[in-house]
């Protein structure tokens, strides 16, 4: 298949089950019908991918990293915590 | 007082010098340290034949490396009191929280869960979910957050049907000592029941905000890599779960018992239990 822009030669590729042809001269890239709706398909399903769930129980404190277990870890009552009953 | 004179005189029989130094404890155990020999007078509270075969499980060849072995496999009864004699140990300092020893805690408890209870005497109950139901039905007044305690232990989920193995019942730091190694202490709740309640407290910890993520990932790690057996496969909080609940209101009832007994407001530590009750039950 020829470019329709340059006329140079057009070269298939298969990228995520999409055929896409690329001009080997300017690199423009032609899509097939449908081509471009499965493509947006998939960069929504990109963006609406929830966030790896937190390692932790529902009801756990939402972790800050660097947060402020460095003023708690030296509270007297922390302390003790840690080593009583 | 007679008992602490007693204690010491146990003491100096099994070897112990040098002048008694009784240690703080919350309950109304009491224990002397002499030397290298540390004498201990149990609760009231405790059951003494489940002591005598507690006792005899950490003596046993099983356990050894991962509990300490007493020096006296029997109870002794002084004073009307059951009591323990131990070589003394090294525990973790007040001030070394950052340098502790958590992996190798962890990698204990994964021992301990796999010793065989075949090869032991026949144990009680593990005492941690007991101790959880205890501290609730002991929380007095019936203020909102007392309300808000007792809501969250009454709503815990049904027990799904977990391994029954051997357990500590009560891990914290306070529970490790140095020998020529780390080791468990204090076996007054070992007994068979679900593992995953030993690692209750710093996951109910982790919950609340107060344990560093890191530090309890390390923790569960080395538990993990150990061969643990309490979790299971897949999302270690699916056994986690309802004993990290359990022990949350365990800790907030009796962080509120001494804030109210030294007639004080709840410091912010204490404070996270409580919030940390308020999001379990709107969970």
């Amino acid at each position: 298949m020829q470019c329709p822009k340059c006329r140079g030669n057009m070269r298939t590729y298969e990228r995520n089950g999409v055929h896409i042809e690329q001009c080997d001269q300017c690199r423009g890239i032609f899509l097939d019908y449908g081509e471009l709706e499965t493509l947006s398909r998939m960069e929504a399903a990109y963006h609406a991918a929830p966030p790896p769930p937190a390692p932790g129980p529902a009801w756990g404190a939402p972790h800050h990293p660097g947060g402020h277990y460095g003023h708690k870890r030296h509270q007297r009552g922390w302390v003790g915590m840690l080593f009583s009953s | 007082m007679v008992l602490e004179a007693e204690l010491a005189g146990v003491a100096g029989t099994y070897g112990g010098s040098g002048d008694p130094v009784r240690h703080q404890t919350r309950s109304d155990s009491v224990v002397v340290r002499r030397g290298e020999v540390v004498v201990k007078a149990h609760s009231v509270r405790d059951d003494v034949p489940g002591l005598r075969a507690r006792l005899r499980a950490c003596a046993s060849p099983e356990l050894a490396g991962v509990m300490l072995a007493p020096l006296v496999p029997e109870v002794l009864m002084v004073a009307g009191r059951a009591v323990t004699v131990w070589p003394a140990g090294r525990p973790i300092g007040r001030d070394e929280t950052e340098t502790a020893p958590w992996e190798e805690g962890a990698r204990l408890l994964a021992r301990l869960h796999a010793a065989p209870l075949t090869s032991l005497p026949a144990l009680p109950e593990a005492g941690g979910p007991g101790r959880a139901a205890g501290a609730v039905r002991r929380l007095e007044g019936d203020g909102p957050v007392e309300r808000l305690i007792r809501r969250t232990f009454q709503e815990l989920p049904e027990p799904e049907a977990g391994p029954a193995l051997l357990t500590h019942g009560d891990w914290h730091l306070g529970q490790l000592v140095l020998r020529d190694r780390w080791l468990l202490i204090d076996p007054d709740d070992l007994g068979v029941g679900d593992p995953a309640w030993d690692l209750a407290r710093p996951a109910a910890w982790y919950a609340a905000g107060l344990l560093d993520p890191e530090v309890w990932d390390r923790f569960l790690g080395a538990y993990l890599a150990a061969g643990g057996p309490a979790l299971g496969d897949g999302d270690p909080w699916r056994r986690l779960d309802l004993p990290a609940r359990a022990v949350t209101a365990q800790l907030a009832a009796v962080a509120l018992g001494h804030a109210r007994r030294e007639r004080r407001e709840l410091d912010e530590a204490e404070q996270s239990l409580i919030e940390a009750c308020g999001r379990i039950v709107r969970a």
